[in-house]
């Protein structure tokens, strides 16, 4: 469907207020990348304006470089133009903080603490922060780079005898 | 009994105001009452107020009914559910953090082990996103001979839920039956792939083992009576009283719910949304083969059933169609700088040698920075991968979109408000794997 790609790169130009909106191309598909302070708004106008109703997917990503170390790739899908668009958005690398979509998409809820327990990347205003596969109790993220593929011996807390 | 206590069940035996009943203070002294009254066995122990306390249940990982290791966490009030937590990571084996330190080949087998109940879609599924991120395309043999292999996977998933489900409802004779037909399947694909549970059967290209006449004799017989079976089967509950009263209208979730909540596959065409990644996304050979995509509009465990029995007819129809059409010819891609040649080649030449020897020690190499996202409609839903390649013989980062997953997030929204007995019948209608969840 390149008319709608079309309308929503009209959209999201600096002329209308949204500065730091870019798109690539991956393999088939489009990726925007969005400002991490306006993602909260953008995503509220892909969903009413652009009927992208369904959040499939968040994919976090650990490229392991000095800035901007964290990314967050959104898959979302219009059921009713049946088309699939990506939306990718950086983070910082000491602190990756973002916004929750909780709001838009309901979705959002455990996906969003998969990428914290797997990533550490923290949702703000997310309903229900909590680990999603790991122990409450456990410090690491494991599906960051840093973290050995062996684990650590030591990291789970074992009952006491 | 403590001196308090007693003095305060004097005064509550004598004249007590609603407004104390209402405050903090009573809850707390009403829980301390009874549970003395546990500890001390005391039979005779009489409270006013006992069902205003929530309980909560704890519901699994072990038990039968949760279809693997789920673990709910209820709170009741009475015989209804309250509230749902559902618990995740008993089965967590970390396959995106091991896909990132093996080739694409060797994360194959653990694609079998995402949704065990359809191996076979899963390798297809997998090798689609790596084919993708890699450029290369199978040959028209390898994707019919995929395409089927998928359609078999959704059979053998379906009748075991058909099965689980019905005897989770309590209708036992249902789950031999199907399961007597699944193990008919299973030994189809034990002459297709060699196995009949891990298959590991597709290669980066094309696949492992070609498709014998043999088994293609036994699948034709398969389909041939595979229909009559599956009515004797729908026979046993589809008219009987207690499997309707037990399903009509449990588990009713709107459209609009169920789109934001993420649902996908049939649990979302059971609401009224006609989506189906077979034909909206149209991958292997789908385009080409004529089916159709059920729908029903009522949105409960009832439309959940009805909607994946009628996808066993549109498998059928689409195997039918598969073997009619299958065209000859290799099954593996000519491409000697990404696909694994042939053993017979590999021990005689020495080019072959070489690039079997690259393939399986250094992995196959996409373009640098390539990203792609492939997904297949599994039995369960939409089953994606997300690939980020940096160049390596390694995945950067693989991400596994698993629906059952995403269809577990529902679940907290349809047990509000059920019964304590409608939450196995729930579950069941979800049809979660537990392998995949957990991932």
């Amino acid at each position: 469907m390149p008319e709608l790609l079309d309308t929503i790169k009209e959209k999201f130009t600096p002329q209308n207020g949204f500065d730091g909106v870019s798109f690539s191309e991956i393999i088939n598909n489009t990726m925007m990348e969005v400002p991490k302070e306006r993602i909260l708004e953008i995503a509220r106008i892909l969903r009413d304006d652009f009927k992208f109703e369904q959040l499939k997917d968040i994919v976090s990503v650990d490229r392991f470089t000095k800035n901007e170390r964290f990314e967050c790739i959104y898959n979302l899908y219009s059921l009713e133009h049946k088309y699939r668009m990506f939306m990718k958005v950086k983070l910082d690398s000491k602190n990756p903080e973002v916004e929750s979509l909780f709001p838009i998409w309901q979705s959002a809820n455990w996906s969003e603490r998969e990428a914290y327990d797997m990533m550490g990347i923290k949702f703000l205003n997310h309903p229900d922060l909590r680990r999603m596969y790991m122990m409450e109790e456990y410090e690491y993220h494991p599906l960051r780079k840093d973290y050995p593929l062996m684990g650590l011996p030591g990291a789970v807390l074992l009952p006491k005898k | 009994m403590p001196e308090e206590l007693i003095q305060d069940s004097k005064n509550t035996d004598g004249d007590i105001d609603t407004e104390d009943l209402a405050s903090d203070k009573i809850p707390s002294l009403q829980q301390r009452r009874i549970l003395h009254a546990l500890e001390t066995d005391d039979v005779r122990a009489h409270f006013e107020t006992t069902l205003d306390n929530q309980l909560v249940l704890n519901m699994g990982p072990q038990h039968p009914a949760t279809h693997g290791v789920l673990q709910l966490v209820l709170s009741l009030d009475g015989e209804t559910v309250v509230n749902t937590i559902p618990v995740l990571g008993f089965l967590h084996r970390g396959y995106e953090k091991l896909a990132e330190n093996m080739t694409f080949h060797e994360f194959i087998p653990h694609t079998d082990r995402l949704d065990y109940l359809s191996p076979l879609a899963n390798n297809v599924g997998y090798i689609l996103a790596v084919e993708k991120l890699l450029k290369i395309e199978a040959t028209p043999r390898a994707q019919y001979i995929r395409t089927m292999c998928c359609e078999m996977a959704r059979l053998t998933s379906h009748l075991v839920w058909m099965g689980s489900m019905a005897m989770d409802v309590g209708a036992l004779t249902v789950f031999l039956w199907t399961f007597s037909e699944r193990e008919k399947i299973l030994d189809i694909l034990d002459i297709l792939t060699g196995v009949r549970f891990t298959t590991t059967y597709t290669r980066v290209g094309g696949l492992a083992l070609d498709m014998s006449d043999e088994c293609i004799a036994r699948l034709k017989e398969f389909i041939d009576n595979f229909i009559p079976r599956l009515e004797d089967c729908r026979k046993l509950i589809e008219r009987n009283k207690i499997f309707i009263n037990r399903c009509e209208g449990v588990g009713h979730i709107t459209k609009e719910d169920a789109i934001s909540l993420g649902f996908t596959g049939p649990n979302l065409r059971a609401t009224g949304v006609e989506r189906d990644l077979r034909k909206d996304e149209p991958y292997l050979v789908y385009p080409q083969l004529d089916f159709e995509v059920p729908t029903l509009t009522e949105g409960d465990t009832l439309a959940r059933y009805y909607v994946r029995i009628r996808e066993m007819y549109e498998s059928d129809k689409l195997l039918k169609q598969l073997l009619q059409k299958l065209p000859g010819g290799p099954i593996n891609t000519p491409d000697a700088k990404q696909v694994l040649p042939d053993k017979g080649e590999v021990y005689t030449k020495m080019e072959e040698l070489i690039h079997d020897f690259m393939i399986v020690n250094f992995g196959n190499t996409p373009e640098k920075g390539a990203e792609a996202y492939q997904a297949i409609e599994a039995a369960k839903g939409e089953l994606g991968f997300y690939i980020i390649s940096d160049g390596k013989g390694y995945p950067f980062r693989l991400k596994i979109r698993s629906p059952s997953f995403v269809n577990l997030g529902v679940l907290p929204r349809l047990l509000k408000g059920a019964m304590i007995s409608d939450i196995v019948a729930i579950i069941g209608s979800l049809d979660p794997v537990m392998g995949e969840a957990d991932k």
